[in-house]
């Protein structure tokens, strides 16, 4: 056992756990962090996808003496503080999270958080709507629900400039 | 191309839009999304209870044997853990279902039926210990011959007749007959989320089991019988389920009360968490099968005489089968009037995992067979494909081989069309077919299979059309008497009680607009109870499509009761009124029992009737890139036209035919499962290969409707209805863009290597492959 | 299930040959993408001890000096992707970087990974077969540097010493040479080879047809091969319809693959075959 510190959704965190316990593992039993999720503990589904200085990576994956000193971001740093209690609950997620719920990007979920995490990745390297790059960038994603139809249009609706759906909204476009 | 009239009843909605007065105002967002996408949706594996302990199951490494005994080391200090074993269970040793042939776990000097068969089970404080003590525990067999082939096993599950006219004078009359067979190998659902459980044991002796699930009253079932519990002492509650397609049906009745027995022995709370290795190796699959057809024809196509056989692989023990190989018989002939009908369908026990519940049921195996014959008959009489669908497909007043008429809600030729228009299939097909001409590819040079053409890829098109009974075959829905209930509570909250599960499907979203929409109330006054069979009635189970139709239907018809009841006391409107009225007169639970359909019931002895009480119809049409060098598909683009009934929600039910859709191209294309000796050799997701977002192709989705009368709503299901049409699409395309057709799922490349340029035929290292592999 | 083995993580290149002599059961771990699958999964034996490489900076390095391109053990395959010399001097290896897993795997798969593991199926091993590189192997005793050709002597055995660590990957860079790649795997992404092949020739003015030729393939033997009969074939050719023909056949006969889970011997003859032949007609250009 040692101590790992490192820096989850921004907050600073120190764990002492065996350095060959998975990060995956960290997360979801240590820091009671349960929104990322394991489908195969083989890096095939990418359920379990989280940033890794900034970096797509599958948690199943990555042993925690790997993360020390790491800055580390899951779902549940996606989404802004949770607002007053009320209607429109969707008024603490953020824009990638919105267009997912407005295009029918999530059917399950359980895929969901990681496909989160990598998209938030492509669309803060400036990814752009084009299809055939956001379905490069989910390839390490797998869905069995969506056939990823509208998780693409979810991406793509994030990746577009809310100038561009303004004018689009206005003159009736679809471009 | 020929204009068709309408059928009558049949609305076309452009893919994502509203249509005014199906919803108030915008079809509101899904009901629990933002808890998915913000991580705070809990499924099985992210629940916490204090002190539990981590369970697991010991399996069988034999495919058929005698369980002698279970040596359990002595240099480990067993009462660290529990174990449990067939001799703990305290009451029946089955898995109830059809034909309870199937024990919670294999007694010490029973017999072991299939490979990874449960056989006993440990609990432990930590992963450690577990599995330190599941390396000091060894289970001693007997092998046994082994059945892995269905049609070398004598013993049957059941077996079916449905036919009408006299099928032997027509094809004795036929211009053409043709001959065929199809085989369709096992598919797995591949939920992303692995099949979990976590049981608690309760003070009055009872146990409460979360997990994932698609039936708590399936669960509630298999925990009375198996734990002798009453109907309070068996409690299950669902967790949010990351995905089911039939995978979670009957399965987690199995790891349910594995739970439970770890969880009442140990007498604390046991976490069983499937990881994926072991969901793959030890879960059900989709059930493998022999389509035989032979088909008389006139030279214009029509179909006069359809003789099928259709041979299931049921596994080790009945589960379902019964009801699938059902399904795949009343389907088997494709959605076609034929005056002549003899279908003869028999399922089969081999030494291998049971097969169960797998979105289709049965039909997207038949139907795949019935639509690559009859595209292959339409390329024997050089007729188009889409031209040999119009001249057969059913309309209005015909007649099905169970001597069902046709009246209601029927549409199969607008979907045939809309689809057909929608991809532009006359004009690729023969754009495509003259690209063909004169192609000189890999494989078919002469001189040497090795060599490369000028050309690499070949694009192809090609288009199925499918039926789907809506709801359960015949008799089922009246037998299991399903319930609903609308609850205003005394605080005025409404509340929908069923036992229908969300597994992505919508049912937390459909179901409050449904109610909503009837109660004339706000869309987000409705809520959705918890699927707990603590407060929940029996709905049935989640699956054959009919929560929209059948549960949705009963909602609408208690919403109408609740609505009246109330402005009958009031006066005044329901949504101006309830809650003063809940205030004053105190809660009103309104329960509405299923009540048979109006038409001809279904005689299960001699399997006519109406089979179901309404049809769902899809078409489609795919067109595909095949690498003539690799035999590599690439499935570019699909059109998807599908009726079902009522459109609820347009987002959910296009969400529903991708998914579908993709699950098919998969199932057509790279899902497949190699055995040897009874054991799945694609027991890791690196091995069982489903499609990433790189291989699916893009799908258009083109919605119908052509209501159900005798549901308030006129919805009729749609989650089955795109698995059937998809595979025999690609396979269509594949054949158009290469000339060759694949009968044996899936059209790997190594199939169509060897079906191009006559290679060695490839072994599917599956029962009733002609060569064994010899790694 | 999850195996929690004892880890040290050295934070410099002398340290880590420490630990590595300290207990010749060590096993490295780098970017983690295969070991960890085989750790959870309990995938053969579990090593008595895991020595974490993943501090050592040092090893990351690309770099060139006119002959040749350095690659330190720890560059990922988005490292190599993005790095400007690597696309540049060895766009063969990048295109193979490209195709292996998807951005979760490239982001911690590294060469020195692939290299080290010896699969049959490692994406990258036959570019650099063709390539010539060779690996330089430290430990405390010192380095030496064994070619790509010695090191995967036999199915999933490397050349190292027990206490050997993989440090630097060496390409000689040579004017003109070219190298194509194809990779056919299971699916578009996250996919493991059926056939992986890497085809690499020089033309030297003055000299006519393909000098240096070299054909390197993976998942048709227990090892990434080169096939040299084939190689001598295309020497001195020039890539034309008779000569691709010729390679083909020669290739066919040359390889043994075998049937597996994913594919069958026949399919991996054949398409090897037709996959080389694609690569000289594309050449070529006719």
């Amino acid at each position: 056992m040692s101590i790992y510190r490192f820096v989850v959704n921004g907050a600073e965190t120190e764990v002492d756990v065996p350095g060959m316990r998975r990060l995956l593992d960290v997360l979801r039993e240590d820091l009671a962090l349960t929104g990322t999720k394991e489908g195969c503990g083989e890096g095939e589904c990418g359920a379990c996808t989280v940033l890794l200085d900034g970096a797509p990576v599958d948690a199943c994956l990555v042993p925690i003496c790997q993360a020390d000193g790491a800055d580390v971001r899951t779902v549940e740093g996606l989404a802004g503080p949770p607002g007053p209690p009320g209607p429109a609950p969707e008024a603490t997620l953020d824009a990638l999270q919105t267009a997912f719920l407005q295009t029918g990007g999530a059917q399950c979920g359980i895929c969901t958080p990681g496909m989160l995490m990598s998209a938030r990745a492509y669309l803060d390297a400036g990814g752009g709507p084009d299809e055939d790059a956001i379905r490069d960038a989910i390839a390490g994603n797998l869905c069995r629900c969506t056939g990823y139809t509208k998780i693409i249009d979810a991406i793509a609706l994030a990746a577009t400039p809310a100038a561009t759906l303004a004018t689009r909204e206005r003159t009736g476009g679809t471009a | 191309m020929t204009t068709r009239t309408q059928s009558p009843g049949a609305i076309v909605i452009q893919p994502g839009t509203i249509v005014p007065g199906r919803a108030r105002g915008v079809a509101p967002l899904r009901r629990e999304g933002p808890a998915k996408l913000t991580g705070a949706a809990k499924y099985a594996d992210d629940l916490v209870f204090p002190d539990a302990w981590y369970g697991l199951t010991i399996r069988s490494t034999d495919a058929h044997a005698r369980f002698v005994a279970l040596d359990l080391d002595p240099a480990f200090d067993w009462s660290r853990v529990v174990v449990v074993t067939a001799a703990d269970i305290p009451g029946d040793n089955i898995v109830s279902s059809i034909k309870s042939d199937q024990p919670i776990l294999v007694p010490v000097g029973g017999e072991i039926q299939h490979h990874a068969e449960g056989l006993a089970l440990i609990a432990a404080p930590d992963k450690a210990t577990l599995r330190a003590a599941r390396d000091h525990l060894h289970a001693r067999t007997e092998k046994l011959p082994a059945i892995f082939d269905p049609l070398e096993s004598d013993h049957e599950f059941a077996r079916y007749a449905v036919g009408s006219g006299d099928v032997d004078a027509a094809l004795a009359a036929a211009d053409l007959i043709l001959e065929g067979e199809y085989r369709v190998g096992h598919q797995e659902q591949l939920y992303i989320e692995n099949n979990a459980m976590i049981a608690v044991p309760r003070d009055d002796g009872g146990v409460t089991v979360h997990g994932s699930l698609q039936c708590p009253y399936y669960v509630h079932a298999a925990l009375k019988r198996g734990l002798a519990l009453s109907d309070e002492q068996a409690h299950v509650v669902q967790a949010e389920t990351g995905g089911g397609f039939g995978g979670k049906e009957e399965f987690p009745s199995v790891i349910g009360l594995h739970a439970a027995l770890l969880a009442g022995k140990a007498g604390r709370p046991v976490r069983m968490i499937y990881d994926r290795h072991e969901d793959l190796a030890a879960t059900t699959k989709r059930h493998p099968a022999i389509v035989r057809h032979r088909t008389g024809v006139t030279l214009e196509g029509r179909l006069i005489a359809q003789d099928i056989e259709v041979i299931m692989d049921g596994g080790a023990y009945c589960t379902l089968t019964p009801v699938v190989l059902s399904r795949g018989a009343l389907h088997a002939g494709g959605p076609y009037r034929c005056p002549n009908v003899r279908i003869r369908a028999r399922a089969t026990r081999t030494n291998t995992p049971p097969n169960g519940a797998f979105r289709g049921f049965g039909a997207p195996q038949t139907e795949f067979a019935a639509e690559t014959h009859l595209n292959r008959i339409a390329e024997a009489l050089g007729i188009s494909p889409l031209e040999i669908r119009r001249r057969n497909v059913y309309v209005p007043g015909d007649t099905t081989p169970t001597g069902q008429v046709l009246r209601d809600s029927v549409a199969g030729e607008e979907v045939l069309e809309r689809a057909a228009e929608a991809s532009e299939f006359e004009r690729l097909r023969t754009r495509l077919a003259s690209a063909r001409t004169g192609r000189v590819g890999s494989g078919t040079i002469p001189g040497s299979p090795l060599r490369t053409g000028v050309e690499r890829v070949a694009s192809g098109i090609g288009l199925a059309l499918a039926w789907h009974g809506a709801g359960f075959t015949g008799s089922g829905e009246v037998h299991i008497g399903s319930v609903a209930s609308l609850e205003l509570t005394a605080a005025g909250e409404i509340r929908v009680l069923t036992a229908s599960t969300e597994m992505g499907q919508g049912t937390k979203t459909i179901f409050p607009q449904l109610v909503s929409e009837a109660l004339g109330v706000a869309y987000d006054d409705v809520e959705v109870a918890d699927a707990d069979t603590a407060f929940v009635p029996n709905s049935g189970p989640t699956v054959a499509s009919r929560t929209a139709m059948v549960v949705g239907g009963l909602l609408v018809q208690a919403a109408g009761r609740l609505r009246t009841q109330v402005e009958a006391a009031t006066g005044g409107r329901f949504a101006d009124t309830y809650r003063d009225h809940a205030a004053t007169y105190g809660p009103i639970r309104i329960d509405q029992r299923f009540e048979p359909y109006p038409g001809v019931p279904f005689d299960d002895a001699t399997y006519t009737g109406d089979a179901y009480p309404a049809f769902g119809w899809a078409a489609c049409v795919a067109r595909v890139d095949v690498d003539l060098d690799t035999g590599e598909v690439h499935v570019r683009d699909v059109v998807a036209a599908d009726d079902i009934g009522r459109v609820i929600h347009p987002v959910l039910a296009e969400g529903q035919v991708e998914g579908g859709t993709l699950q098919a191209v998969g199932y057509a294309t790279v899902e497949e499962i190699k055995l040897r000796d009874g054991r799945y050799l694609n027991d890791r997701l690196a091995t069982y290969i489903i499609p990433t977002a790189l291989d699916a192709p893009r799908i258009s989705t083109i919605l119908v409707e052509a209501p159900f009368g005798s549901v308030p709503h006129g919805a009729k299901g749609v989650g089955e209805l795109p698995m059937d049409v998809g595979a025999p699409a690609v396979i269509a395309a594949i054949a158009d863009a290469t000339g060759v057709w694949i009968n044996d799922l899936p059209a790997s490349p190594e199939r169509i290597l060897a079906a191009m340029a006559d290679l060695p035929a490839v072994a599917g290292l599956r029962p009733g492959a002609s060569e064994p592999a010899t790694t | 299930m999850t195996v929690e083995l004892p880890v040290v993580s050295p934070g410099s290149l002398r340290e880590a040959y420490a630990a590595m002599a300290e207990s010749p059961a060590a096993r490295p771990i780098a970017g983690g993408t295969d070991l960890m699958v085989a750790l959870t999964g309990e995938l053969g034996e579990p090593p008595a001890r895991i020595v974490d490489l993943w501090r050592l900076d040092e090893l990351r390095e690309i770099s060139a000096d006119g002959k040749e391109l350095t690659i330190g053990a720890l560059a990922t395959y988005t490292q190599i992707r993005r790095s400007a010399l690597c696309r540049e001097h060895l766009p063969g290896l990048v295109e193979a970087a490209a195709t292996i897993g998807a951005a979760q795997i490239q982001n911690r798969g590294t060469l020195g990974g692939n290299i080290a593991n010896a699969s049959p199926a490692g994406d990258t091993l036959p570019v650099l077969l063709a390539m010539d590189a060779s690996f330089v192997l430290g430990s405390v005793r010192g380095e030496r540097t064994v070619p790509a050709t010695e090191f995967w002597p036999s199915y999933r055995r490397t050349a190292l010493a027990p206490e050997e660590l993989i440090v630097r990957i060496r390409i000689p860079l040579a004017g003109g040479q070219e190298v194509r790649y194809r990779k056919v795997g299971t699916r578009r992404a996250q996919a493991i080879s059926k056939v992986v092949l890497a085809l690499a020739w020089r033309e030297v003015p003055g000299v006519p047809g393909w000098t240096n030729v070299r054909v390197a393939l993976g998942s048709v033997g227990a090892t990434p091969i080169r096939a040299r009969a084939t190689e001598d074939a295309l020497q001195g050719r020039s890539p034309n319809p008779e000569a691709a023909d010729l390679a083909a056949e020669t290739l066919a006969g040359e390889i043994h693959p075998i049937d597996d889970v994913r594919s069958t011997a026949e399919y991996r003859r054949i398409v090897a075959a037709r996959v080389l032949h694609r690569l000289i007609r594309e050449a070529g250009g006719w």
